[in-house]
């Protein structure tokens, strides 16, 4: 069990600009276990996803990573210069010179047909599939995701959070996710934990969606929705095309409210 | 063909050839006042040898690499936003290099020709140090290609895959210190960053891939100091502004093809 163990935080605390941004956070992650970050805006997701990468050192706590660990790591979006000439063959071969070599993933994330196109002129979906082709192109040990399904329409996201669970499966690799959509990453999360500057509460999902700490978080309206979505989760899943009318979530989960209501 | 016209092609011609490559990064990182800022402290280090007599090329290039260290340095530290801090010291140091050659004795100096250039007084020596340090250049753009496009497109994805972005940074930034104060005698501290816009962004016009722009701005820039050179030959121009005018037609020629959509 412990050479599953990728990274470990204890009781890391942090403060940014003079405003505490998170406290004792304890925090571990495995091969093979997909964890979801959770929490509203400014409970410190991204910073608590930046000192797991390594990009920012805590200010108190302790932070072990397994030895030779490798991140892939999808940003939560990319800016590319319109002066830079960039297509996705050779964005991707930034990472991984040998086209080869790639072949594989790029199969498995299917983007073998973007491989001349321009970055630029992606759509979001194309992009976050190059962003996590990049990500798994370097074979990694752990794979964070920052909000992978931004600015991906709901059936995109749906088909990407399935995509996810799949390189889970697949790579065995360790997932750490940050997503607002619990309700779309609900089936293949091992544990979710809910941010909020501490940890307000962790499990798993069925168990953190009951839990008085999430309600209050998000009201009690978010989390019936959210309790509704696991009850319905295959049922909604065999309609997706015909029950999602558009790219509202909320229209999504009112509409399988309908059906059994 | 006379020895002064046969120097000042090849010293053009290299500049140019690692001005394209190395403009590229200057425009896509933004960092064209960045450029300024290094030529006009460069004519601190004109000051400088003027002053204690000591080897001009060397005083220019050892001056233009302190101030690119001191620039990384402050730029890392934050005090204020990066474009005061340059227009602070670019404008001090061109200032204060006027002042302290206005007050040499040696009142016979051409400031103008630091200012914009002489390109056909290079010497022997001066090619020399032209040449060593465009190989030096070329060489390390080449072995750090990769890497530096890599740091440039997402830095945070790079520092994650395991790249030393604040060394490759350093060292893109002396490179850039080390082109500007060698290539100062061909168009001088106030038209430089030209040498290195000018053809990238007319190189960008026709590129797909970064290394074909980059290809495309050492070529354009060839172009550009040829025909300069000749035009300064002919008409007797300054050589200088003859260069950095026919990149402008260079690049107008590149945008006012119509640019086709795919």
């Amino acid at each position: 069990m412990t050479t599953d163990l990728l990274i470990k935080a204890q009781d890391i605390s942090i403060e940014l600009g003079g405003r505490s941004v998170l406290k004792d956070i304890n925090l571990e992650l495995r091969r093979s276990r997909l964890v979801t970050l959770i929490g509203p805006n400014g409970a410190g997701k991204t910073t608590l996803v930046r000192i797991v990468l390594g990009l920012l050192a805590p200010d108190s706590g302790k932070l072990e990573r397994a030895d030779g660990l490798r991140i892939g790591y999808m940003p939560q979006k990319l800016f590319i210069e319109p002066t830079l000439p960039l297509t996705v063959q050779r964005f991707l071969q930034l990472a991984s010179p040998s086209i080869n070599n790639l072949r594989p993933v790029l199969e498995e994330v299917r983007i073998s047909h973007l491989l001349n196109q321009q970055v630029s002129k992606l759509s979001g979906g194309e992009m976050q599939r190059v962003l996590l082709a990049r990500a798994l192109s370097r074979e990694p040990d752990l794979l964070v995701l920052d909000e992978p399904a931004q600015g991906v329409d709901v059936n995109g996201q749906v088909e990407l959070y399935e995509l996810i669970n799949s390189i889970r499966d697949h790579h065995h690799c360790g997932v750490l996710m940050v997503s607002h959509d619990l309700h779309l990453v609900m089936a293949g999360t091992d544990e979710v934990i809910c941010l909020n500057q501490h940890i307000c509460c962790h499990g798993k999902p069925e168990h953190v969606s009951a839990d008085p700490a999430y309600l209050a978080l998000f009201g009690r309206r978010e989390a019936q929705t959210l309790a509704v979505y696991t009850h319905n989760h295959n049922h909604v899943h065999d309609f997706k095309g015909g029950i999602v009318s558009d790219n509202c979530c909320d229209t999504d989960l009112k509409s399988g409210e309908h059906k059994h209501g | 063909m006379a020895d002064f016209l046969v120097y000042a092609l090849i010293a053009g011609v290299s500049i140019a050839m690692i001005a394209g490559p190395l403009g590229c990064f200057v425009v896509w990182r933004r960092m064209s006042y960045f450029g300024d800022t290094l030529a006009h402290a460069s004519l601190l280090g004109v000051a400088f040898a003027i002053l204690f007599s000591i080897q001009l090329q060397l005083a220019i290039i050892v001056c233009c690499l302190v101030f690119a260290g001191l620039l990384l340095l402050l730029e890392r530290r934050q005090i204020l936003a990066t474009d005061t801090l340059l227009g602070i010291i670019a404008h001090s140091t061109l200032a204060f290099g006027l002042l302290v050659l206005s007050i040499s004795d040696r009142v016979q100096i051409d400031l103008s020709s630091f200012l914009f250039g002489d390109l056909l007084t290079v010497t022997r020596t001066d090619l020399m140090w032209i040449v060593a340090c465009c190989v030096m250049c070329a060489l390390v753009l080449f072995r750090f290609w990769d890497q530096f496009l890599a740091i440039t497109i997402h830095r945070e994805l790079a520092i994650i895959e395991g790249l030393p972005v604040n060394r490759l940074y350093s060292l893109l930034v002396l490179l850039m210190a080390l082109l500007i104060a060698v290539a100062m005698k061909i168009v001088g501290v106030l038209l430089i960053t030209s040498l290195l816009i000018i053809p990238a962004a007319a190189a960008r016009r026709f590129s797909t891939t970064p290394e074909q722009m980059a290809a495309g701005a050492a070529g354009i820039g060839v172009v550009a100091v040829s025909a300069g050179l000749a035009m300064s030959y002919l008409w007797d121009t300054p050589a200088g502004p003859s260069i950095v005018v026919s990149a402008f037609v260079l690049f107008m020629l590149a945008y006012a093809k119509p640019q086709r959509h795919r």
